[in-house]
């Protein structure tokens, strides 16, 4: 078994609140620079940039996990992350049809674009991404397991837009592969106030939306490989897989 | 004022708890964050929010309040009136949206 450093909830430029800096070859080198195996790709409710940062960073021996980070309609945030291109983008065509439309404002809430490699603008995204779905959270744990995916409440220690500030605990039966901490809490707060978190395994990450903020926070994976199936294992600890906080 | 009083009133929808109807209402909150529900209503409160999922009742079950009311004509989950029946607690309905439902909610206990 192998240890991979692992920093699972990074936005890019696409998401408005994401530093235009974001870009795929500044996000890797920067990943590169803080030893990271396994990078997730999480922008708000858009998969779009997951493919062009996976391309930049194979060449550097970093594996990226796709997925984005959703915003339920009790204002959730949650990560999902998937295992090919195709999942990804059914997952797309899911999130396209539930975005409440509401049009971006590039000068209130900043720039939505897709870029390549090259930091050239291929597209912008004209609807607001910060907005919610209109889909439960529920609707989309369920959705996400449909498609193999991997479901996580984002930062459950925060007071805005996590499980614990819009639905006051963490609900019964939650079906949910893990759950996410903050880098301003510890896994020991977090119990004292929320007890049945011992349910679930726990990651820790940065939620960087500028490059100085990757890797600020990560957890160690112990897994044979770091890939998509390996993850799931290690969030289920099955076959002697497991994640740790560092 | 009882739950029922407001119910006839306002023409309220009776998702459960039709049974319960003679609860007593102290008040009311306001609030669409279960996390600020829970630390700041007050026990025999109406509390009116936009919000379906089952956490609703185990918080006015928690706080004891009067009754809940899900505004602007949403569905509450199916878990939630589940909850809503076993906790004896009425779980209503209203079109109307919440400025509009919680200042006559207001005037009906204030006169």
């Amino acid at each position: 078994m192998q240890s991979f450093k692992a920093d699972l909830h990074t936005h890019t430029v696409l998401s408005p609140c994401g530093s235009l800096e974001m870009s795929p070859g500044r996000i890797i080198e920067k990943a590169v620079k803080e030893g990271i195996d396994l990078l997730g790709i999480t922008d708000h409710n858009s998969t779009l940039m997951c493919r062009v940062i996976a391309e930049v960073a194979a060449e550097q021996n970093i594996s990226i996990l796709p997925g984005a980070e959703i915003n339920t309609k009790e204002e959730v945030h949650c990560l999902t992350f998937f295992q090919d291109w195709k999942k990804l983008e059914t997952f797309q065509q899911y999130l396209d049809q539930h975005l409440i439309h509401i049009p971006n404002d590039p000068n209130r809430f900043g720039y939505q674009v897709v870029v390549d490699r090259n930091e050239q603008i291929l597209q912008e995204v004209d609807s607001l991404l910060i907005a919610s779905l209109d889909q439960s959270l529920d609707d989309v744990a369920e959705v996400v397991h449909s498609l193999g995916g991997i479901f996580i409440p984002a930062h459950v220690d925060r007071p805005t837009n996590s499980i614990t500030s819009q639905l006051g605990f963490i609900p019964e039966n939650l079906k949910a592969d893990a759950l996410e901490i903050s880098k301003f809490t510890t896994l020991n707060e977090i119990k004292k106030l929320q007890p049945n978190v011992d349910a679930f395994s726990i990651i820790q990450s940065s939620d960087a939306h500028f490059i100085d903020n990757i890797g600020d926070i990560s957890c160690c994976f112990h897994m044979e490989s770091p890939d998509f199936e390996e993850v799931k294992m290690a969030l289920a600890c099955k076959n002697g897989r497991k994640v740790t906080l560092l | 004022m009882k739950v029922s009083e407001i119910v006839e009133k306002l023409d309220l929808k009776i998702f459960a708890g039709s049974n319960n109807l003679d609860r007593e209402i102290s008040g009311g909150y306001v609030s669409d964050l279960l996390s600020d529900v829970m630390g700041f209503s007050g026990e025999g409160n109406v509390w009116i929010t936009l919000q379906t999922h089952k956490n609703v009742m185990a918080i006015a079950s928690l706080k004891e309040h009067a009754a809940v009311i899900v505004v602007k004509g949403f569905q509450p989950d199916e878990e939630t009136i589940k909850h809503a029946n076993e906790e004896g607690i009425p779980l209503l309905g209203s079109h109307e949206a919440t400025f509009e439902l919680t200042g006559k909610v207001f005037n009906m206990i204030k006169s």
